[in-house]
């Protein structure tokens, strides 16, 4: 089985190698054919490592340096059901804005099918990888492939600036997770994940583990864009093509996050482990910041690209209080969050691109309104089961006022869109300037059908029976730090588990009436500010919004800045707390 | 092991980001961010760094000589090509915004805000 493991990085960057190697020699279909069978390839692969990593740790050490006496050496791909779920969605998410992609993107398609490759394999390297270094590599080579797939229509300003703020901001956080890593080496000579996380759990924590943690996961909140690192995204995702927000939203901002996830459970949790709270609250806050920000942020913005840019930020911030929870529950929320946001927030995005191939009708408003409602999340219907767990989690712990924020930030997110389908799509205000400028040709049923496709499936997925408590369990082992490296450094196969039934899973009464509440509040919020905009405007939103505005300067010196500061900020609190 | 290098790679790294978040010209920007970048490498090589070390080459040499550890020179090496290639791509925006704007500032380029 060991050898399948590399396939879904491998394939992936092999077309995107073979097209760039027949530049100029092969007509267009035979790199387009090529760059779909590799990332349908790699999808199929990926798959079949998802249902084979359910039953254990499926590892592949390249270049066979097996470990020695539970000493590793070489660099592993160890695979958990939830890496595996991972690269499954983004070989999908991918396949499905290749497919978007091939009538709406019309200069420069060898290139564009390369870059997009290219990042499918990247992420997929970065879920399935189990070495630190070789996750930076992952992470620096879909940066550098995203910078420049955000820069893709060159002929415009404001592309131009998105590119080199998301460039900049992320290369100086990539950096950082660079510096923690030479630091963290320097104390254990070890690279691998279980490695380091077994030399770390025999002694006591030092000054320089809380830099080497600081600087690494501050690092991976630049890439998930959380506050106060976030300010890059809104320039980022506004001016991508629309299939590639795709992407960005499914899958490259929450790898931020999902690292964050990894390194934790697998590398700081032994040293941090009495102190732990210290940690999951600083995320937990950080989490339930930057979910309010992008939500409210969200709610005046009048470019429709941005404006989901924006509620990225929100549920990438509700993702971090999840994880904040650091319980098995808090983490599958998070999990099932990203699912349902990544499909959902896809289908809007490719719902706004349509925009620039024709003029809104009925059914696009349908798609636009129905993406929207999973994103808010009514009892199962969306992003709900994500919501749930993490309501759950957070009552477990006794923190009861985690559930009312989150649910309003994403009721705000919610509220943004559904004002602006109001506005755009059902043409409730004239010449409202949704900012999607492009004007291109492409089939509108083939295109429409893709985003629907999307959006149903972000509308259903938490009704996937048994789909939640395989998650759960997947939560179980990626939280299971001394499991986890019995398994890589000595290939102890795991227990087998209880049989999981296929059910729906139950969800508390708290969560239900939330799942409403936040619906009721979206809808009436979108409806003052549709009704009487210029009130909403003067009372609620400038009073409130305008210090957040005054913040996002769109100058990528004081965007660095701010990453300094709250690096040294999180530093400071951490050395204080885990002691 | 003196605590020289360290200092100095953390030196390194706060005077380019100064650089990076005070700029107003986008190339200056790209190299502060490779000298940035350099304080990685004078970490990393004094990590490695083993008193009286040879280089790691181990072809024809007596068991048990010292040498230096080659873990961190890989690495080294494998940040330059990550970093090359995005100062690469910063360089060849920055030259689209030229020819766009026939400006360099950074703070020029702003279109979208708030």
């Amino acid at each position: 089985m060991s050898w399948v493991l590399p396939l879904p990085v491998v394939l992936p960057l092999l077309g995107a190698a073979l097209n760039a190697a027949l530049d100029h020699v092969t007509p267009r279909w035979l790199h387009v054919a090529v760059t779909l069978a590799a990332v349908a390839a790699a999808l199929a692969f990926a798959i079949l490592i998802l249902i084979y990593s359910m039953s254990t740790e499926t590892l592949h050490w390249f270049g066979g340096w097996h470990p020695r006496s539970g000493v590793a050496i070489g660099v592993v791909f160890a695979v958990d059901p939830l890496g595996a779920g991972f690269a499954v969605l983004a070989c999908a998410l991918t396949l499905l804005a290749l497919l978007y992609s091939i009538p709406y993107v019309e200069v420069e398609t060898r290139n564009y099918d390369m870059l997009v490759s290219v990042l499918c394999g990247a992420c997929c390297g970065f879920a399935l990888s189990g070495d630190l270094f070789n996750m930076f590599v992952w992470l620096e080579l879909a940066g550098v492939a995203g910078y420049a797939l955000t820069g893709f229509d060159i002929r415009r300003m404001s592309a131009l600036q998105g590119a080199v703020n998301f460039a900049v901001v992320n290369t100086v956080g990539g950096y950082f997770v660079l510096i923690g890593i030479g630091l963290l080496y320097a104390r254990t000579g070890a690279l691998n994940l279980a490695q380091i996380g077994r030399t770390l759990a025999g002694e006591k924590s030092s000054g320089l583990v809380i830099i080497a943690m600081t600087l690494i996961v501050c690092g991976f909140l630049c890439k998930a864009a959380i506050v106060p690192f976030h300010f890059w995204l809104g320039d980022a995702y506004a001016v991508a093509p629309a299939p590639v927000c795709l992407i960005f939203a499914g899958i490259v901002t929450d790898i931020g996050v999902f690292g964050v996830g990894r390194v934790w459970f697998t590398v700081f949790d032994a040293p941090f482990g009495t102190h732990q709270r210290f940690v999951g609250d600083a995320l937990l806050w950080m989490g339930i910041v930057t979910a309010l920000v992008g939500g409210t942020m969200a709610l005046v913005q009048q470019h429709l690209k941005r404006l989901l840019a924006f509620t990225v930020v929100c549920h990438i911030g509700i993702m971090l209080v999840g994880l904040g929870l650091l319980s098995s529950k808090g983490v599958a929320g998070a999990a099932m969050m990203l699912l349902g946001h990544g499909i959902a927030t896809g289908g809007l995005f490719l719902a706004a691109g349509l925009l620039a191939v024709r003029e809104p009708a009925r059914w696009t408003a349908a798609l636009w309104f129905c993406g929207a409602i999973s994103l808010i999340g009514p009892p199962y219907i969306g992003v709900y089961m994500g919501h749930a767990l993490i309501d759950d989690a957070a009552v477990e712990l006794g923190r009861h006022w985690v559930q009312p924020l989150v649910w309003l930030a994403g009721a705000l997110a919610g509220a943004a869109l559904l004002r602006a389908g109001a506005q755009v799509f059902l043409g409730l205000v004239d010449d409202y300037d949704h900012g999607i400028e492009e004007d291109r040709d492409g089939p509108v049923p083939y295109l429409g059908a893709i985003s629907a496709l999307l959006v149903a499936v972000g509308l259903v997925v938490s009704l996937i029976p048994g789909l939640t408590q395989r998650v759960m369990r997947g939560a179980d082992r990626f939280r299971d730090r001394a499991g986890y490296a019995d398994r890589v450094l000595h290939g102890i196969p795991m227990k087998e588990g209880a049989h999981l039934p296929v059910v729906l899973q139950p969800t508390s009464t708290a969560s239900l009436a939330y799942g409403c509440g936040a619906l009721a509040v979206a809808v009436a919020l979108a409806a003052f500010a549709v009704r009487r905009p210029d009130a909403a405007r003067a009372r609620v939103f400038d009073p409130v919004v305008w210090p957040l505005r005054q913040l996002q300067t769109g100058v990528v010196g004081d965007y660095v800045m701010w990453v300094v500061v709250g690096t040294a900020v999180l530093g400071g609190v951490w050395a204080l707390t885990l002691r | 092991m003196s605590v020289l290098p360290y200092l100095v790679a953390g030196w390194i790294c706060v005077i380019g980001l100064y650089g990076i978040v005070t700029s107003k010209h986008l190339i200056h920007l790209a190299l502060c961010l490779t000298v940035t970048q350099s304080s990685t490498y004078v970490l990393l090589l004094a990590v490695g760094y083993v008193k009286g070390g040879g280089p790691p080459i181990f072809k024809g040499v007596k068991l048990g000589t010292t040498a230096v550890d080659p873990v961190v020179q890989s690495l080294t090496l494998t940040d330059i090509v990550v970093s090359v290639t995005v100062l690469a791509l910063i360089l060849a925006l920055a030259l689209d915004v030229h020819d766009e704007l026939d400006t360099m500032d950074p703070d020029k380029i702003v279109e979208l805000q708030g």
